[in-house]
């Protein structure tokens, strides 16, 4: 998984990028370092503060599960709780 | 400044309004620098949309960065014709093509639906006897950031639309190179872009055969006059003049004729509506492999462009928009300057065709005070917009009557 991500990073990096994105910063509290490690190898972070702040805690878990079942997002159990818990903390409605 | 609260106590909005069963727009002074971006919006949303500039385009409501999703600004649908670098960018999926080759873009077409196979280069399909369609290309997911209650996806405000001039090779005349099978019932679509890791479904979207040989469903090659920017879909796109933008399939580089009805995860899962509770034509293939059904042709809509949210105005407000729906055409605008108490009709502009955007003015009596300015399309099926919103998962079909806040003075 975790040579999938790197690859993955890799090439976003080489690529010259369509607009800047390090910009967005997410708020910083616990579970931020895995969020960002799983999540921008898919997409860019402001995916979740346009999500925010409405999404109740099942919402979040459902839009994590998402990511993992239909999107085949390599995230790991612990992983997927951790950022679960980061978004219904910060960015939970 | 106007604040909500101060619109909410202005006299007689609040009981007409009550009446329709809409909110008031509310006046986002925070981000004021975007036009029109609507306070109804998720507040997360008005702290990162930006207005950002991708290559080639003029600047645009930024809402996501990878894969980009750029909207337009109410401001930039004053002309029925929505400029190449002012139209909005749309991608479900983050590894997206840089460049394109046209010397290499090869567009293969086949299936088991297909007696042959081809493969048509660049130029072959530019000798092809071509057409042109004006007719508008809007997200399924135009105004799903409005949906209340909120929604989750691309939180898009009223600007993931356009409407082009569009001239490309017929589908139909693309298919008849490799002749059509009496059972095929879908035509599927794929294009360049894919996502970041392999297991992502790749965006791949069908039509049925009925559509497909309709003459101005077309793999399009340029727009309004110029060869398509790369964020629409370079070298050529698949244009489907009243539906959503779903199955505008950009970059295309795949046509295949099938038997079977699809069933990718962008057509069995995604972008389905509840049955039976809008309408559009039916998808009947696609009906059998889900509870729901796919969104199909547009619905009515209209968008008010002038004036913007915030504008005094004395006595009489000439009020200018544009109406649309799925290709029935319009069949009248009506404004409201007292928040929906009284109507009248609007003078519709020039007709660029039953899929273009319909331009539309009229000139309305304001009292003072903070005033609600509203217009209603109707369309020649009879369809008109609504009061209410029809709730559904995605948040899809969003018409209601369009509405803005003024100051009379």
């Amino acid at each position: 998984m975790r040579y999938i991500l790197v690859t993955a990073l890799a090439v976003l990096i080489a690529a010259p990028a369509l607009s800047d994105e390090s910009k967005v910063e997410l708020k910083k509290a616990d579970g931020r370092d895995k969020l960002e490690a799983n999540c921008a190898a898919c997409h860019s972070l402001d995916y979740v503060q346009m999500n925010s702040p409405f999404l109740k805690p099942a919402g979040w878990e459902a839009e994590v599960t998402k990511m993992i079942k239909a999107y085949g997002a390599p995230i790991d159990d612990a992983d997927a709780k951790a950022i679960i818990d980061y978004l219904n903390k910060n960015y939970g409605g | 400044m106007l604040t909500r609260r101060a619109l909410l106590e202005g006299a007689g909005a609040g009981t007409a309004l009550a009446a329709t069963g809409l909110a008031l727009p509310k006046i986002d002074q925070a981000k004021a620098e975007i036009a029109g971006l609507s306070a109804d919006l998720p507040s997360g949303v008005r702290g990162e949309a930006a207005m950002e500039r991708l290559p080639g385009k003029q600047p645009l409501i930024k809402l996501t960065y990878r894969p980009p999703n750029y909207e337009a600004p109410i401001d930039y649908f004053k002309t029925p014709i929505t400029p190449n670098d002012k139209f909005f960018v749309r991608y479900h999926l983050s590894d997206i093509p840089e460049r394109i080759d046209i010397a290499k873009w090869t567009l293969s077409v086949g299936g088991d639906g297909a007696n042959g196979s081809v493969d048509l280069s660049f130029a072959d399909l530019k000798k092809m006897p071509a057409v042109e369609v004006v007719a508008v290309n809007q997200c399924s997911g135009n105004r799903r950031g409005l949906f209340q209650p909120h929604v989750p996806g691309v939180e898009w405000g009223y600007g993931a639309m356009g409407c082009a001039q569009w001239k490309g090779a017929k589908l139909k005349d693309i298919l008849a190179k490799v002749g059509l099978k009496a059972d095929a019932v879908e035509i599927v679509v794929d294009g360049a872009d894919k996502g970041a890791v392999d297991k992502t479904p790749d965006f791949i979207k069908s039509i049925p055969v009925s559509k497909a040989m309709e003459d101005t469903t077309i793999v399009a090659y340029e727009m309004n006059g110029a060869p398509l920017p790369h964020f629409n879909g370079f070298p050529a796109r698949l244009v489907v003049p009243g539906w959503t933008g779903t199955y505008w399939m950009k970059h295309l580089t795949s046509i295949k004729a099938v038997i079977k009805p699809f069933e990718g995860f962008w057509m069995k899962a995604a972008y389905r509506i509840p049955r039976d509770k809008f309408p559009g034509v039916k998808f009947a293939s696609q009906e059998s492999i889900g509870p729901n059904t796919p969104i199909t042709e547009m619905v009515v809509n209209s968008l008010i462009t002038s004036p913007s949210n915030g504008a005094k105005i004395k006595g009489k407000a000439t009020v200018n928009g544009i109406a649309w729906d799925g290709g029935s055409g319009i069949k009248m605008v009506e404004v409201s300057g007292d928040g929906g108490k009284t109507w009248q009709k609007a003078t519709l502009g020039k007709d660029l065709g039953k899929y273009a955007f319909r331009p539309w003015s009229a000139a309305v009596a304001v009292g003072k005070g903070e005033q609600k300015i509203m217009a209603r399309a109707t369309n020649n099926a009879g369809q008109g917009q609504l009061t209410e919103l029809i709730q559904n998962p995605a948040g899809y079909h969003h018409n209601l009557y369009a509405a803005v806040a003024i100051i009379g003075v």
